[in-house]
């Protein structure tokens, strides 16, 4: 069995609220003080307004699914076993939009763009990451 | 408008596999070749404007070139905007030419991925490797898909640009790829990142190209024999990376278009032949929407029966684009539109004026347009 493990956040200073929230099971995003834009990834200032008046806020969840692709070769040793895999862009209900993975479903090809999606926080390694189901999974 | 800037040589090296060959050499090479082209001397050279090679970014590159052609030229340096860099150095030459910088500029590109290192294309883009997301395919797959989506694009009409530009390559004898690909073929490919087949990448090719531009008096003083005017340029930077791109399936690839059609004074309708950056499918479809020759939502239909093959109403790719004849970023398509403008293309479009010509790069960040013309 292959035991190359995943790669992992590489936590730096800008980086740490993000991981830390998402350990207490919540995914935040960045929110500007002075003009409310709401964003991902992290940074120093707002790319909006470029003021530096930055604040972590709890995301509800709530998400769809802007695109995705589905991998059919690894570029990295621990996802050979894995392929095929899906990677999608999901857009948060609040605005921020990251990358991840949708989580329980039969064929990523049959998945619609814009079709609603909710927030699932799992393990990996000693992170835990945020995934996406469709809203009508069990 | 003042005096037009024109390419006045141009030169390659072989493309493929050239084992052992710096990208200094294969640079050094290329100019070697653009200057006989142009038939004048390096001692006329005095700019000098480099795309660094994309697999390994080395400081002062531009210099290290010089050095290795034996000039010192007044202006010049090393570029970065991906595979947008060798067509926007176009236009920043023109503009050194016009504002009295330099007389003679030599703009070239050089890089050995194919037997060196990829490692350039298929790095993982920050922490989201922990989402497994890797390389360079998966992002315009990324744009792909939702392209599909939002407008009914069907695989088989990305395929019609692979079997187009596969065809075209397959009558280049100087092309790395010389197998036509017929669209049974193309279906049957394997996927890599889906939606995207294996035949919707482009080559990996090691190579060098090289054109050299001054003012048609300038051309006309040192004897140049088949000068091409450059009638426009213009340049488009759509930034966000792909998860932050407010949309996905449009680009500036439409702001570049608009900036070199006005400075040509000319619209989509005036193009007899266009290179399109193909280093995947999706992106010359995209880009036919994006320069206005169809709607947006309308390049896979533009695209079908034989529209963009040679003898179609806009022929793409005659040598075979970077899904045939290299996978070079940007410049073979400039040396193809030279070729076309001086009707001696290997599949010449008849009586063809105007060509235009698309470079870019990053995932669809940065984008360039030229126009060239009699």
């Amino acid at each position: 069995m292959d035991t190359t493990e995943i790669p992992l956040p590489r936590v730096t200073p800008l980086t740490a609220p993000y991981w830390e929230s998402l350990k207490k099971g919540v995914l935040s995003y960045q929110c500007c003080g002075h003009c409310k834009h709401a964003f991902l990834p992290p940074r120093t200032e707002c790319p909006s307004c470029l003021q530096d008046n930055l604040s972590w806020k709890a995301a509800s969840g709530k998400a769809k699914l802007i695109s995705w692709v589905v991998f059919h070769i690894a570029y990295h040793k621990a996802f050979e076993n894995k392929v095929p895999y899906n990677v999608a862009v999901v857009e948060l209900e609040e605005g921020p939009r990251l990358i991840s993975n949708v989580i329980r479903i039969q064929d990523a090809e049959n998945l619609q763009i814009d079709q609603p999606l909710r927030l699932v926080i799992e393990q990996e390694g000693e992170f835990k990451v945020p995934r996406f189901e469709p809203n009508d999974a069990h | 408008m003042q005096e037009r800037v024109v390419i006045a040589g141009i030169g390659n090296t072989d493309f493929g596999k050239l084992e052992g060959r710096s990208t200094i050499s294969m640079n050094v090479e290329a100019v070697r070749k653009a200057l006989q082209d142009a038939g004048i001397e390096k001692s006329s050279v005095d700019g000098l404007f480099v795309k660094f090679p994309t697999s390994s970014w080395e400081m002062m590159y531009g210099q290290k070139l010089a050095e290795s052609l034996g000039i010192v030229p007044r202006i010049g340096g090393v570029w970065d905007q991906g595979g947008a860099a060798n067509s926007s150095m176009i236009g920043y030459a023109y503009m050194a030419i016009e504002a009295g910088q330099c007389e003679v500029a030599v703009v070239c590109f050089a890089d050995n991925p194919k037997t060196g290192s990829r490692n350039a294309y298929e790095r993982a883009w920050g922490d989201d490797d922990v989402y497994g997301w890797f390389g360079t395919p998966s992002g315009y797959a990324m744009i792909a898909r939702r392209h599909m989506q939002e407008f009914g694009t069907q695989s088989s009409q990305l395929g019609a640009i692979a079997v187009a530009c596969r065809r075209h390559g397959a009558a280049n004898p100087k092309a790395q790829l010389r197998k036509p690909l017929t669209i049974e073929e193309y279906q049957e490919s394997r996927l890599i990142v889906a939606p995207l087949k294996r035949d919707d990448c482009c080559l990996v090719s090691d190579g060098g190209a090289a054109v050299v531009l001054m003012s048609a008096s300038k051309a006309k003083e040192l004897g140049v024999k088949k000068p091409v005017p450059v009638l426009g340029f213009g340049q488009g930077q759509t930034s966000w990376e792909v998860a932050q791109r407010p949309t996905l399936t449009s680009t500036a690839a439409a702001v570049s278009a608009q900036t070199a059609f006005k400075m040509a004074g000319l619209k989509p309708k005036d193009i007899d032949v266009a290179q399109l950056y193909d280093c995947f499918t999706i992106v010359p479809l995209m880009t036919l929407e994006d320069y206005g020759f169809c709607k947006k939502g309308e390049g896979g239909h533009f695209v079908e029966a034989g529209r963009v093959e040679i003898g179609g109403d806009l022929p793409i790719n005659t040598a075979g684009g970077l899904l045939s004849e290299t996978g070079m970023p940007g410049m073979q398509l400039v040396i193809e539109g030279v070729r076309q403008m001086r009707g001696e293309a290997n599949l010449q479009v008849p009586g063809a004026k105007k060509c235009i010509i698309s470079n870019q790069g990053g995932i669809m960040h940065t984008h360039s347009t030229l126009i060239l013309g009699q």
